[in-house]
């Protein structure tokens, strides 16, 4: 007698706790073995894209924090240097030096709420609510320095907005010393954990060709063995000054992922080191009058800082006509801002490069196979963040 | 590492024909091709071994609704052996139908989804060409410059029906967009007068 087998499909999410955010992923299941996987997308669409054609390059950043919410800073680096390659203008090192170093923190936010929420999905709460703690601070440096903890809005074209507050240096140099063991701490919880193991070894094994096909960049393209970091390779900014070291897994599946961001990690705190060590002094912002605005101070007294002021906030800057693809290395991969300017004060238009886009794209590959309680651990090592996948 | 200038060189004589235009700018290279030529100069391009350019970064479309050819589509690659970037581009008319190249990068599937989804514009042999980041049921293409940026329809949930509703939408104030160029330069409308 023939066994008659029927699959099931199964919604996932919209709103499940493990889908981090807001992902409807349609399964096809046989038994417990899912046979296709069909993530939808665009739940959290916000039209980014269109917004930023209609409003001037200043009121633009704000939106690139809202991409990736949780590295927020990264993001507005790819567009302040895409209008800087256009304009060509020089920032000033200390401005460099601040950026490379928020770069850093966002970084380290990044990956403690992956690695942690990584950890949750698989059964472990403890890391979330110790990786937490320190994130509340590194958030606590954004808010210091820009004045709020996630939108920060902080990277202007030519430099940032404010120059550090007094003894925020000092604050993240001891944050440095500290987290370290942090990390130890988190890892004397994961890495040889039996549980945390036998669900993430040998689970979303991505081969190195498959990587490439499938435009995998950041952590997903490193895990799987491929030496390929933006910050080494296409060094922008004073990256090329400082002295780091790229992690590259050897297996590509979850637990290499995972290996990969907590070196990374440690690297971060290694660069914001030597960023802490070497911080020159001088300006933190182009001296411009064209592009960046005037110190209050000036406005007061100087009919032509007055002007530039008034120009600025209205009209904002005018950026020549042209067409340029700019990336960073955000925490999740290669971020990319695909800007043409037409001679006016507005993006013509702003096409975002979004890394979680590409990654989650191949879940249908990821996930076939596996079982139905892999899915949130590939999910997880994949780190998505629906901001970005959305725009 | 392959100078970008040599690079260049190589892929005008070996492409000769195909190519109608190339540029180096911002450290990158501009090729411009026809939209026929598109898949075999991509496959080339992935292939070659003086190229290499082995990941699609992205794919998107630009509008430009006052050229008689309407869209550009921009093809982004990266070669990581070279560590070279390459922009191509190729102009497509509207309700033209591209070539996907789905079958050379598995990534290009939601790319050109999304280029579908935002620009209307269609793909040949793509397997599912669907729309990606729009609500389901949703009609116009958002990124086309004739859309309107608050857009048609929008969605609450009713208390009368006990569930989401569509509506049309509804402003309390029309989004504003202010001329801000320089008095002394001419705004629009006098311009326009002066024309007249």
């Amino acid at each position: 007698m023939a066994k008659e087998t029927k699959t099931l499909n199964l919604n996932f999410g919209p709103q499940h706790p493990a889908a981090h955010g807001v992902l409807r992923l349609i399964l096809q299941l046989d038994g417990e073995i899912v046979e296709k996987a069909d993530p939808h997308i665009g739940l959290l669409h916000r039209g980014t894209e269109k917004l930023i054609e209609n409003k001037t390059y200043t009121q633009a950043v704000p939106y690139f924090d809202r991409l990736d919410y949780v590295a927020p800073m990264n993001q507005e680096h790819a567009f302040a240097l895409a209008i800087e390659k256009i304009l060509k203008i020089e920032v000033p090192i200390r401005a460099q030096y601040i950026r490379v170093m928020f770069c850093e923190i966002g970084r380290i936010l990044s990956h403690i709420l992956n690695v942690t929420t990584q950890a949750m999905d698989v059964g472990a709460l403890t890391p979330t609510l110790w990786g937490f703690e320190e994130r509340e601070i590194l958030m606590g440096f954004y808010e210091k320095v820009s004045g709020s903890r996630l939108h920060a809005n902080y990277f202007r074209a030519g430099g940032v907005h404010q120059d550090l507050p007094k003894g925020l240096d000092k604050e993240i140099g001891e944050f440095c010393e500290r987290f370290p063991k942090i990390i130890n701490d988190l890892e004397l919880l994961l890495t040889d954990n039996r549980i945390f193991k036998q669900r993430n070894v040998d689970i979303g094994v991505v081969s190195k060709q498959d990587a490439l096909d499938y435009s995998f960049s950041g952590v997903m393209l490193r895990g799987s063995g491929v030496p390929w970091d933006l910050r080494k390779s296409q060094p922008y900014d004073c990256y090329e000054q400082f002295e780091f070291k790229i992690p590259v897994g050897k297996n590509g599946d979850c637990y290499d992922r995972y290996l990969c961001r907590i070196e990374e990690m440690k690297e971060s705190v290694n660069i914001i080191n030597q960023c802490l060590a070497n911080l020159p002094v001088g300006p933190i912002k182009t001296d411009d009058g064209k592009i960046s605005p005037p110190p209050k101070k000036e406005i007061k007294q100087s009919m032509e800082a007055l002007i530039h002021h008034f120009k600025l906030y209205t009209e904002g800057y005018r950026v020549d006509k042209d067409e340029i693809y700019t990336a960073v290395e955000a925490p999740k991969g290669e971020f990319g801002v695909y800007l043409i300017s037409d001679g006016s004060s507005k993006p013509y238009k702003c096409k975002i490069r979004a890394p979680g886009f590409s990654h989650l794209q191949a879940m249908d590959y990821l996930i076939k196979g596996h079982m139905l309680a892999d899915v949130p651990a590939v999910l997880g090592s994949m780190d998505i963040v629906f901001g970005e996948v959305d725009r | 590492m392959q100078n970008i200038q040599d690079l260049e060189k190589i892929l005008n004589s070996e492409l000769n024909t195909k190519i109608k235009g190339s540029l180096i700018k911002h450290n990158q290279i501009y090729l411009k091709i026809d939209e026929a030529d598109l898949t075999e100069v991509i496959l080339f391009l992935k292939t070659n071994s003086k190229t290499k350019f082995r990941q699609l970064i992205d794919i998107t479309a630009v509008d430009f609704p006052e050229n008689e050819i309407r869209f550009k589509l921009v093809y982004l690659l990266l070669s990581h052996e070279f560590n070279q970037r390459i922009i191509i581009e190729i102009n497509v008319k509207e309700k033209e139908i591209v070539g996907s190249i789905t079958s050379i990068f598995p990534a290009a599937n939601w790319m050109e989804r999304e280029v579908f989804d935002m620009y209307g514009i269609d793909f040949k042999d793509h397997p599912d060409l669907r729309r990606i980041l729009t609500d389901y049921g949703f009609e116009g293409h958002p990124l086309r410059k004739d859309f309107p940026l608050t857009g048609h329809n929008e969605v609450r949930y009713s208390h009368e029906t006990k569930k989401v509703i569509y509506e049309p939408v509804k402003l309390e104030q029309n989004y504003r967009n202010f001329d801000y160029e320089s008095p002394w330069e001419g705004t629009k409308y006098i311009k326009e007068q002066t024309k007249e």
